[in-house]
Protein backbone atom coordinates (compact mmCIF):
# COMPACT_ATOMS: atom_id res chain seq x y z
CA UNK A 1 0.00 0.00 0.00
CA UNK A 2 3.05 2.36 0.59
CA UNK A 3 4.49 1.58 -1.92
CA UNK A 4 1.69 2.65 -4.08
CA UNK A 5 1.22 5.59 -2.57
CA UNK A 6 4.72 6.24 -3.48
CA UNK A 7 4.17 5.21 -6.98
CA UNK A 8 1.11 7.11 -7.33
CA UNK A 9 3.20 10.26 -5.63
CA UNK A 10 6.32 10.22 -7.98
CA UNK A 11 3.35 9.41 -11.09
CA UNK A 12 1.63 12.75 -9.84
CA UNK A 13 5.00 14.41 -9.52
CA UNK A 14 6.29 13.55 -13.26
CA UNK A 15 3.36 14.51 -15.02
CA UNK A 16 2.96 17.82 -12.96
CA UNK A 17 4.77 20.52 -14.84
CA UNK A 18 2.81 21.52 -17.93
CA UNK A 19 5.77 22.43 -19.72
CA UNK A 20 9.86 21.05 -19.14
CA UNK A 21 11.58 23.33 -17.14
CA UNK A 22 14.88 22.41 -18.63
CA UNK A 23 14.69 21.90 -22.47
CA UNK A 24 17.59 19.26 -21.89
CA UNK A 25 20.86 20.86 -23.74
CA UNK A 26 24.23 18.92 -23.20
CA UNK A 27 25.37 16.93 -20.47
CA UNK A 28 28.57 16.48 -18.78
CA UNK A 29 30.03 14.48 -20.82
CA UNK A 30 28.65 15.20 -24.33
CA UNK A 31 29.94 16.03 -27.42
CA UNK A 32 29.22 19.79 -28.47
CA UNK A 33 28.59 21.09 -31.81
CA UNK A 34 31.01 23.80 -33.08
CA UNK A 35 28.85 27.33 -33.71
CA UNK A 36 29.84 30.07 -35.65
CA UNK A 37 28.78 33.32 -33.79
CA UNK A 38 29.45 36.94 -34.64
CA UNK A 39 32.18 38.25 -32.46
CA UNK A 40 31.88 42.52 -31.27
CA UNK A 41 34.85 43.07 -33.91
CA UNK A 42 32.37 41.96 -36.63
CA UNK A 43 34.53 39.04 -37.33
CA UNK A 44 32.63 35.27 -36.83
CA UNK A 45 34.36 32.80 -34.13
CA UNK A 46 33.97 29.04 -34.07
CA UNK A 47 35.48 26.63 -31.06
CA UNK A 48 37.49 25.04 -34.69
CA UNK A 49 39.55 28.26 -34.78
CA UNK A 50 41.80 28.07 -32.16
CA UNK A 51 43.88 25.15 -33.06
CA UNK A 52 45.64 25.00 -29.59
CA UNK A 53 43.04 25.28 -26.87
CA UNK A 54 42.99 22.78 -24.57
CA UNK A 55 39.42 23.28 -23.71
CA UNK A 56 37.53 26.72 -23.47
CA UNK A 57 35.77 28.41 -20.94
CA UNK A 58 32.00 28.85 -22.34
CA UNK A 59 30.27 31.23 -20.50
CA UNK A 60 26.80 32.54 -21.32
CA UNK A 61 26.58 35.70 -20.07
CA UNK A 62 25.33 39.11 -20.83
CA UNK A 63 25.18 43.37 -20.25
CA UNK A 64 22.57 43.62 -18.51
CA UNK A 65 21.97 40.68 -15.62
CA UNK A 66 23.07 42.07 -12.39
CA UNK A 67 24.39 38.62 -11.32
CA UNK A 68 26.57 39.13 -14.74
CA UNK A 69 27.81 41.93 -14.03
CA UNK A 70 28.87 40.39 -10.13
CA UNK A 71 30.87 37.78 -12.11
CA UNK A 72 31.79 40.02 -14.80
CA UNK A 73 35.02 40.82 -13.01
CA UNK A 74 35.73 37.00 -12.18
CA UNK A 75 34.95 35.97 -16.08
CA UNK A 76 37.87 38.42 -16.65
CA UNK A 77 39.93 37.22 -14.65
CA UNK A 78 39.32 33.59 -15.84
CA UNK A 79 40.78 34.31 -18.97
CA UNK A 80 43.47 36.33 -17.50
CA UNK A 81 44.76 33.28 -16.01
CA UNK A 82 43.65 30.05 -17.84
CA UNK A 83 44.20 31.45 -21.30
CA UNK A 84 47.83 31.18 -21.41
CA UNK A 85 47.42 27.59 -20.11
CA UNK A 86 44.96 26.83 -22.87
CA UNK A 87 41.46 27.32 -21.72
CA UNK A 88 40.45 30.81 -23.10
CA UNK A 89 36.93 32.22 -22.10
CA UNK A 90 34.33 32.33 -25.13
CA UNK A 91 31.61 34.55 -23.70
CA UNK A 92 28.18 34.21 -25.28
CA UNK A 93 25.56 36.55 -25.49
CA UNK A 94 21.86 34.58 -26.03
CA UNK A 95 19.24 37.27 -24.52
CA UNK A 96 16.80 38.72 -27.81
CA UNK A 97 17.53 42.53 -27.91
CA UNK A 98 13.98 42.88 -28.89
CA UNK A 99 13.02 41.72 -24.94
CA UNK A 100 16.55 43.33 -23.43
CA UNK A 101 17.25 46.40 -25.22
CA UNK A 102 20.51 46.65 -23.00
CA UNK A 103 22.00 43.37 -24.63
CA UNK A 104 21.85 44.51 -28.43
CA UNK A 105 24.84 43.91 -30.59
CA UNK A 106 25.85 47.92 -30.29
CA UNK A 107 25.68 47.73 -26.86
CA UNK A 108 27.91 44.36 -26.28
CA UNK A 109 30.54 45.87 -28.64
CA UNK A 110 30.59 49.54 -26.19
CA UNK A 111 31.19 46.93 -23.22
CA UNK A 112 33.52 44.81 -24.66
CA UNK A 113 35.36 47.81 -25.75
CA UNK A 114 34.83 49.83 -21.88
CA UNK A 115 35.94 46.76 -20.11
CA UNK A 116 38.41 46.06 -22.53
CA UNK A 117 37.01 42.12 -23.02
CA UNK A 118 40.60 40.22 -24.23
CA UNK A 119 38.50 37.47 -25.25
CA UNK A 120 35.72 37.16 -27.41
CA UNK A 121 32.07 38.42 -26.57
CA UNK A 122 29.82 36.50 -29.28
CA UNK A 123 26.56 37.32 -30.23
CA UNK A 124 23.89 34.13 -30.36
CA UNK A 125 21.30 36.08 -32.49
CA UNK A 126 19.13 32.93 -33.37
CA UNK A 127 19.39 31.76 -29.98
CA UNK A 128 20.26 28.06 -31.36
CA UNK A 129 23.55 27.88 -29.33
CA UNK A 130 21.90 28.76 -26.40
CA UNK A 131 19.30 25.75 -26.78
CA UNK A 132 21.75 23.24 -27.47
CA UNK A 133 24.02 24.00 -24.53
CA UNK A 134 20.34 23.83 -22.36
CA UNK A 135 21.55 27.64 -20.83
CA UNK A 136 19.13 28.43 -18.70
CA UNK A 137 20.48 31.74 -17.47
CA UNK A 138 23.30 34.33 -17.59
CA UNK A 139 25.85 33.97 -15.89
CA UNK A 140 25.96 29.91 -17.05
CA UNK A 141 29.44 28.14 -17.11
CA UNK A 142 30.25 25.41 -19.46
CA UNK A 143 34.20 24.06 -19.06
CA UNK A 144 35.44 21.91 -22.69
CA UNK A 145 37.71 19.91 -22.65
CA UNK A 146 39.24 18.85 -25.92
CA UNK A 147 39.55 15.42 -27.43
CA UNK A 148 40.81 14.90 -30.72
CA UNK A 149 39.07 16.86 -32.70
CA UNK A 150 35.98 17.70 -30.78
CA UNK A 151 35.04 19.06 -27.61
CA UNK A 152 33.26 17.50 -24.49
CA UNK A 153 31.80 19.40 -22.03
CA UNK A 154 33.47 18.55 -18.40
CA UNK A 155 31.52 21.16 -15.92
CA UNK A 156 28.44 22.73 -16.15
CA UNK A 157 27.51 25.71 -13.48
CA UNK A 158 28.92 28.59 -11.04
CA UNK A 159 31.82 30.07 -11.38
CA UNK A 160 32.16 30.06 -7.27
CA UNK A 161 29.73 29.75 -4.60
CA UNK A 162 29.41 33.62 -3.65
CA UNK A 163 27.88 36.35 -6.14
CA UNK A 164 27.68 38.60 -4.28
CA UNK A 165 31.67 39.10 -2.52
CA UNK A 166 34.61 36.92 -4.34
CA UNK A 167 36.24 37.01 -1.30
CA UNK A 168 33.82 35.32 0.60
CA UNK A 169 33.48 32.46 -1.67
CA UNK A 170 34.61 28.91 0.00
CA UNK A 171 34.25 26.96 -3.44
CA UNK A 172 35.83 27.88 -6.95
CA UNK A 173 34.07 25.16 -9.01
CA UNK A 174 35.73 26.54 -12.28
CA UNK A 175 38.92 26.70 -10.84
CA UNK A 176 38.95 23.31 -9.29
CA UNK A 177 37.66 21.48 -12.51
CA UNK A 178 40.56 23.09 -14.47
CA UNK A 179 43.05 22.06 -11.80
CA UNK A 180 41.47 18.53 -12.22
CA UNK A 181 41.30 18.51 -16.01
CA UNK A 182 45.44 20.07 -16.53
CA UNK A 183 46.48 17.36 -13.59
CA UNK A 184 44.32 14.62 -16.09
CA UNK A 185 42.13 13.98 -12.99
CA UNK A 186 38.31 13.33 -13.37
CA UNK A 187 36.38 16.14 -12.56
CA UNK A 188 34.71 16.20 -8.89
CA UNK A 189 31.77 18.41 -9.18
CA UNK A 190 30.80 18.34 -12.82
CA UNK A 191 27.64 20.26 -11.84
CA UNK A 192 26.68 22.91 -9.73
CA UNK A 193 23.44 25.68 -9.83
CA UNK A 194 23.50 29.42 -8.99
CA UNK A 195 20.66 32.23 -9.41
CA UNK A 196 20.86 34.34 -12.48
CA UNK A 197 18.62 35.98 -14.40
CA UNK A 198 16.35 33.82 -17.38
CA UNK A 199 17.48 34.33 -20.93
CA UNK A 200 15.70 36.30 -22.66
CA UNK A 201 14.16 34.13 -24.93
CA UNK A 202 12.41 35.91 -28.16
CA UNK A 203 8.81 35.91 -28.01
CA UNK A 204 6.84 33.16 -29.77
CA UNK A 205 4.99 34.53 -32.64
CA UNK B 1 9.82 76.12 10.81
CA UNK B 2 6.91 76.84 12.24
CA UNK B 3 5.08 77.23 9.00
CA UNK B 4 6.70 73.27 8.87
CA UNK B 5 4.68 72.20 11.89
CA UNK B 6 1.46 74.10 11.22
CA UNK B 7 1.87 71.42 7.96
CA UNK B 8 2.40 68.83 9.27
CA UNK B 9 -0.33 69.44 11.67
CA UNK B 10 -2.54 69.79 8.82
CA UNK B 11 -1.30 65.98 7.77
CA UNK B 12 -2.01 64.41 11.24
CA UNK B 13 -5.90 63.28 10.71
CA UNK B 14 -4.42 61.67 7.61
CA UNK B 15 -2.14 59.72 9.65
CA UNK B 16 -5.15 59.24 12.05
CA UNK B 17 -7.08 57.31 8.93
CA UNK B 18 -4.34 55.50 7.99
CA UNK B 19 -3.97 54.00 11.51
CA UNK B 20 -7.85 53.18 11.40
CA UNK B 21 -7.17 51.53 7.96
CA UNK B 22 -5.47 48.82 9.86
CA UNK B 23 -3.03 46.57 8.72
CA UNK B 24 -5.21 45.95 5.55
CA UNK B 25 -3.78 49.46 3.66
CA UNK B 26 -0.30 48.64 5.00
CA UNK B 27 2.35 46.90 2.92
CA UNK B 28 4.03 43.49 3.96
CA UNK B 29 6.73 43.59 6.98
CA UNK B 30 9.88 41.69 5.27
CA UNK B 31 10.35 38.27 6.87
CA UNK B 32 13.89 37.34 6.96
CA UNK B 33 14.75 33.86 6.92
CA UNK B 34 16.99 30.62 6.75
CA UNK B 35 16.38 27.75 4.17
CA UNK B 36 14.91 25.51 6.77
CA UNK B 37 12.16 27.70 7.34
CA UNK B 38 11.48 27.82 3.75
CA UNK B 39 11.67 23.78 3.56
CA UNK B 40 8.72 23.66 6.59
CA UNK B 41 6.96 26.01 4.30
CA UNK B 42 7.52 23.18 1.28
CA UNK B 43 6.34 20.55 2.99
CA UNK B 44 3.52 21.97 5.18
CA UNK B 45 0.60 19.13 4.61
CA UNK B 46 -2.83 20.78 5.58
CA UNK B 47 -5.34 21.32 2.54
CA UNK B 48 -4.45 24.75 1.57
CA UNK B 49 -2.51 25.84 -1.40
CA UNK B 50 0.52 27.48 -1.33
CA UNK B 51 1.95 29.68 -4.29
CA UNK B 52 5.89 30.90 -3.57
CA UNK B 53 7.40 32.47 -5.67
CA UNK B 54 11.36 33.55 -5.84
CA UNK B 55 12.13 37.15 -6.97
CA UNK B 56 14.59 40.00 -6.52
CA UNK B 57 14.27 43.34 -7.03
CA UNK B 58 17.08 43.50 -9.75
CA UNK B 59 15.18 41.22 -12.10
CA UNK B 60 13.00 42.89 -14.50
CA UNK B 61 10.69 40.11 -15.81
CA UNK B 62 9.78 39.10 -11.52
CA UNK B 63 8.91 42.80 -11.08
CA UNK B 64 6.74 42.95 -14.27
CA UNK B 65 4.91 39.79 -12.80
CA UNK B 66 4.20 40.36 -9.32
CA UNK B 67 0.74 42.03 -9.73
CA UNK B 68 -0.03 38.63 -11.18
CA UNK B 69 0.65 37.37 -7.53
CA UNK B 70 -1.50 40.63 -5.84
CA UNK B 71 -4.35 39.92 -8.13
CA UNK B 72 -4.24 36.35 -7.27
CA UNK B 73 -4.19 36.74 -3.49
CA UNK B 74 -6.84 39.15 -3.55
CA UNK B 75 -8.80 36.77 -5.88
CA UNK B 76 -8.41 33.49 -3.56
CA UNK B 77 -8.20 35.28 -0.10
CA UNK B 78 -11.15 32.89 1.35
CA UNK B 79 -10.31 29.72 -0.89
CA UNK B 80 -7.05 28.35 1.33
CA UNK B 81 -4.46 29.96 -1.03
CA UNK B 82 -1.46 31.79 0.44
CA UNK B 83 1.21 33.30 -2.04
CA UNK B 84 4.42 33.68 -0.27
CA UNK B 85 6.71 36.21 -2.62
CA UNK B 86 10.56 34.72 -1.74
CA UNK B 87 13.43 37.71 -2.66
CA UNK B 88 16.64 36.48 -3.19
CA UNK B 89 18.31 39.51 -2.99
CA UNK B 90 21.09 39.92 -1.18
CA UNK B 91 20.42 40.05 2.58
CA UNK B 92 22.82 43.29 2.45
CA UNK B 93 20.36 44.90 0.44
CA UNK B 94 17.26 44.48 2.62
CA UNK B 95 16.93 47.99 3.98
CA UNK B 96 18.19 49.75 0.52
CA UNK B 97 16.36 47.80 -1.45
CA UNK B 98 14.12 45.22 -0.70
CA UNK B 99 12.22 46.76 1.89
CA UNK B 100 11.80 50.08 0.48
CA UNK B 101 10.69 48.11 -3.25
CA UNK B 102 8.09 46.35 -1.11
CA UNK B 103 6.89 49.64 0.46
CA UNK B 104 6.70 51.91 -2.37
CA UNK B 105 4.57 49.05 -4.26
CA UNK B 106 2.52 48.28 -1.19
CA UNK B 107 2.83 44.45 -1.52
CA UNK B 108 0.42 42.83 0.60
CA UNK B 109 1.24 39.01 -0.20
CA UNK B 110 3.87 37.69 2.69
CA UNK B 111 7.50 38.73 1.77
CA UNK B 112 10.27 36.59 3.02
CA UNK B 113 13.71 37.39 2.14
CA UNK B 114 16.15 34.20 2.06
CA UNK B 115 18.80 34.74 3.77
CA UNK B 116 21.19 32.00 2.22
CA UNK B 117 24.60 32.24 0.39
CA UNK B 118 25.06 29.04 -0.76
CA UNK B 119 23.04 28.97 -4.27
CA UNK B 120 23.94 25.50 -4.99
CA UNK B 121 22.66 23.71 -1.81
CA UNK B 122 19.44 26.02 -1.61
CA UNK B 123 18.70 25.70 -5.14
CA UNK B 124 18.69 21.94 -5.20
CA UNK B 125 16.94 21.87 -1.58
CA UNK B 126 13.87 24.03 -2.55
CA UNK B 127 13.39 21.88 -6.10
CA UNK B 128 15.91 19.75 -7.71
CA UNK B 129 14.19 20.44 -11.33
CA UNK B 130 15.08 24.42 -10.44
CA UNK B 131 18.38 25.56 -12.25
CA UNK B 132 18.39 28.71 -10.40
CA UNK B 133 16.78 31.21 -13.05
CA UNK B 134 14.73 33.61 -11.66
CA UNK B 135 11.95 33.87 -12.09
CA UNK B 136 10.65 30.40 -10.15
CA UNK B 137 7.24 29.18 -8.79
CA UNK B 138 5.81 26.57 -6.86
CA UNK B 139 2.36 25.76 -6.53
CA UNK B 140 1.41 22.98 -4.36
CA UNK B 141 -0.94 21.10 -1.95
CA UNK B 142 0.78 18.72 -0.06
CA UNK B 143 -2.72 16.99 1.14
CA UNK B 144 -3.75 16.59 -2.30
CA UNK B 145 -0.17 15.79 -3.37
CA UNK B 146 0.01 17.89 -6.14
CA UNK B 147 2.53 20.23 -7.25
CA UNK B 148 3.45 22.18 -10.45
CA UNK B 149 6.58 24.29 -10.67
CA UNK B 150 8.11 27.01 -12.95
CA UNK B 151 11.27 28.10 -14.48
CA UNK B 152 9.57 31.44 -16.19
CA UNK B 153 7.31 34.32 -15.29
CA UNK B 154 3.51 33.70 -15.74
CA UNK B 155 0.70 35.55 -17.02
CA UNK B 156 -2.20 35.52 -14.75
CA UNK B 157 -3.70 33.25 -16.79
CA UNK B 158 -0.87 30.94 -16.46
CA UNK B 159 -1.15 31.09 -12.75
CA UNK B 160 -4.47 30.74 -12.08
CA UNK B 161 -4.63 27.16 -14.36
CA UNK B 162 -1.59 26.57 -12.28
CA UNK B 163 -3.63 27.33 -9.07
CA UNK B 164 -6.90 25.51 -10.10
CA UNK B 165 -4.90 22.14 -11.67
CA UNK B 166 -3.55 22.15 -7.45
CA UNK B 167 -6.24 23.09 -5.59
CA UNK B 168 -9.29 21.67 -7.51
CA UNK B 169 -10.45 18.05 -6.19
Amino acid sequence: MLALIALLGTVLTLSSAFRPVAEGGYQVGDKVADFKLKNVDGKTVSLADNATAKGYIVVFTCNTCPYAQAYEDRIMALHQKYAAQGYPVVAINPNDPQVAPGDSYASMQQRAKTKRYAFPYLLDESQEVAHAYGATRTPHVYVLQRTGADFKVAYIGAIDNNTEDAKAATQHYVDDALAQLMSGKAVQTTSTKAIGCTIKWKKKA
Amino acid sequence: MKHMQLRFLAFLPLFGLLLLAGPAARAQQVRVVKLPALQELLRRSGDTTYVVNFWATWCKPCIEELPNFEQLRTRYARQNVRVVLVSLDFPSKLDAKVRPFVQRQGLKSAVWLLSETDQNAYIEAIDPKWTGALPFTVVYNNARQRRRSFEQALSAAELEAAVQAVRVP
